[in-house]
């Protein structure tokens, strides 16, 4: 008896040490990242462990909030989120709900074609000339439209809605309301809980977007934040000298680095906390069968 | 047009008049699937065609399997080929069970609250582009600032360019998408594990079973489907290692072993203006990714598994 409960002790302590370590090192990098923007540079020189600054530098963010191109980015990313979401759950919804009709007639064929969607695509360069007969090409709307509807959320809509008891439909329908009226009166309050789950994703992903951005856009005024990311951070030698300020001795090429990939971060950071009450939920709406 | 035609189509017309806010909702979608799926996988033809654009698609003329000739008689088609299997199927050999394993030990954890709290802070680095962790990894590598290298200095070792050796290139990619991803991806099957009856457990305590025998025996078994479904899932893309990862990690120097099927496409194909042979190439890789899918499921099929359809 003795030795079985010491053997779960040793299994609960190294158990909790690992996943903690693993929880430590997701969160680690974000906090450097975050010091080290704040931090002169001769304290990273110094040792760059010391994770308490000898004084704060907020040189690197004067610097970034100077640059045009940062706020046009902002606006860029901003724009793309807001409308992208906006079209995505409106498509979802108006979509859903007429899917989620069992008795509809024609139903199954549309569903089987938008499920074929899932398995085959045209690939990258068919999509590209799409775009471009489109006159989408270097326009905002080409980040938006290719992701803004996919087989997989529509199908995930389509069953939350089909959960919902038909019974309270029907009271409205007595009451001589259309299937429009019954929609947004009726089936979106329902559906809430699943709307505000595809709003976070579809936000975060909008907010993420990056390969769209490389592949439909070539003018720099168009890009989001993260190809000004790409080019300021990732890129070796994004930030010339030149623009190095001098009237900040303690910010250099490495700190504004940091506080680029902090700035372009931030709403992402912030709102985190809020999220995860919608994970789960993300996952209950995935799972519930239609 | 008989009678009987004509009162048939007064029906259908009286059924759509009836239920035509319905089909008018879904008018949009289906425009939406058309142009912007059905109209792409149509251009699939370009792989078939010498495509010019000034000509359009109908207008290019056919060349049958021209540009797939010329494809597998391309040396760097081979590089990239490998490169792309190799990467792949280093994700799944480490990448695939390790989820697993992160879901095996949140679930042992009996303190819920702290549970919940290393879960949220292990999805986090989903939530986060490509870009981003690519920037912060570029910067903590560097040669000349990254505080990897300084801790290699101040230990006596030689500074390591990682993302410029081949050597390392690899491993870096393997590590970090592990760390990003891996915690997300235990969500779906901590979600399995929540449907677990605790009565299995009751009765393996009766029986004086250990944490590991009932991991082993009770929680691995209910998941097992969980498991099943992923992995044909993830064998459907064998050939596939995500374009934003490698993109951000590219550089010159790593070229040789960095080149994946889809920053080649992206390369050749929309860099290089050769459209024909840019589709064939990702109509190749489509084709690999959906015989694996079929065969890995009609595997799991063999062996008395759900499989995904």
């Amino acid at each position: 008896m003795n030795l079985r409960s010491s053997g779960d002790r040793l299994f609960d302590i190294t158990n909790y040490l690992v996943v903690t370590l693993f929880a430590l090192a997701c969160l680690f990098p974000f906090f450097y990242v975050a010091i080290f923007s704040i931090t002169p540079y001769s304290d990273y020189l110094e040792n760059p462990l010391k994770l308490i600054p000898s004084r704060i530098e907020l040189g690197a963010y004067r610097q970034i909030f100077d640059m045009p191109f940062m706020w046009t980015g902002y606006k860029n990313t901003i724009f793309i989120t807001v409308a992208g979401v906006a079209l995505n759950i409106f498509l979802l919804i108006i979509s859903a709900y007429p899917l989620s009709k069992k008795d509809l007639k024609g139903r199954n064929v549309i569903l089987i074609l938008i499920t074929l969607t899932m398995f085959f695509n045209g690939g990258l360069i068919p999509n590209f000339y799409l775009v471009k007969e489109l006159h989408l090409y270097n326009t905002l709307w080409a980040l938006i439209l290719p992701g803004a509807l996919t087989a997989y959320n529509l199908i995930l809509m389509k069953n939350f809605i089909g959960a919902i008891p038909a019974s309270l439909e029907e009271s409205a329908v007595i009451d001589g309301a259309n299937d429009m009226t019954v929609l947004f009166r009726v089936i979106v309050p329902l559906s809430k809980p699943a709307i505000a789950t595809f709003v976070i994703f579809h936000a975060v992903a909008q907010w993420n977007t990056f390969f769209y951005a490389i592949i439909y856009t070539s003018k720099r005024e168009l890009w989001p934040l993260t190809l000004i990311l790409r080019e300021m951070v990732v890129d070796s030698g994004g930030i010339g000298r030149d623009i190095m300020d001098v009237n900040s001795p303690g910010v250099t090429e490495f700190t504004i680095k940091m506080a680029i990939i902090i700035f372009a971060t931030l709403p992402i950071l912030l709102i985190y906390p809020f999220l995860q009450k919608y994970f789960l939920q993300g996952i209950l709406v995935g799972s519930i069968k239609g | 047009m008989g009678s009987a035609s004509v009162r048939r189509m007064n029906r259908a017309l009286r059924y759509i008049n009836k239920k035509k806010y319905l089909y008018i909702l879904l008018i949009p979608s289906i425009v939406y699937f058309i142009i912007f799926n059905y109209i792409p996988m149509y251009g699939i033809i370009i792989a078939f065609k010498d495509f010019n654009f000034s000509k359009g698609i109908i207008a290019s003329p056919w060349v049958g399997f021209e540009n797939f000739r010329y494809m597998f008689g391309l040396s760097d088609f081979y590089t990239v080929f490998w490169n792309s299997f190799y990467l792949s199927l280093l994700r799944l050999v480490f990448g695939f069970p390790f989820p697993i394993i992160l879901a095996l030990m949140l679930y042992e954890m009996r303190n819920r609250t702290y549970q919940r709290i290393t879960q949220t802070i292990i999805y986090l680095p989903h939530f986060i582009s490509w870009v981003v962790i690519g920037g912060i990894l570029v910067n903590f590598l560097s040669p000349s600032w990254g505080i990897v290298n300084i801790f290699l200095k101040q230990i006596g070792m030689e500074p390591i360019f990682f993302l410029a050796e081949n050597d390392y290139f690899r491993p870096m990619v393997i590590l970090s998408s592990m760390w990003k991803e891996s915690g997300w991806e235990s969500i779906l099957y901590l979600a399995a594990m929540a449907g677990i009856n605790p009565d299995l457990y009751e009765a393996a305590n009766m029986d004086g079973a250990s944490r590991m025998q009932k991991i082993r025996y009770i929680t691995i078994p209910s998941i097992k489907s969980t498991i099943v479904v992923l992995l044909i899932l993830r064998l459907g893309n064998i050939m596939g290692n995500g374009f934003e990862q490698i993109f951000v990690l590219q550089n010159p120097l790593n070229l040789g072993v960095s080149e994946v099927f889809e920053t080649y496409v992206y390369h050749v194909g929309i860099l290089g203006g050769r459209f024909s042979f840019g589709t064939t190439v990702g109509l190749f890789t489509s084709v690999i990714g959906l015989i694996f899918l079929l065969a890995s499921n009609r595997i799991a099929k063999w062996f008395k598994e759900d499989g995904i359809w």
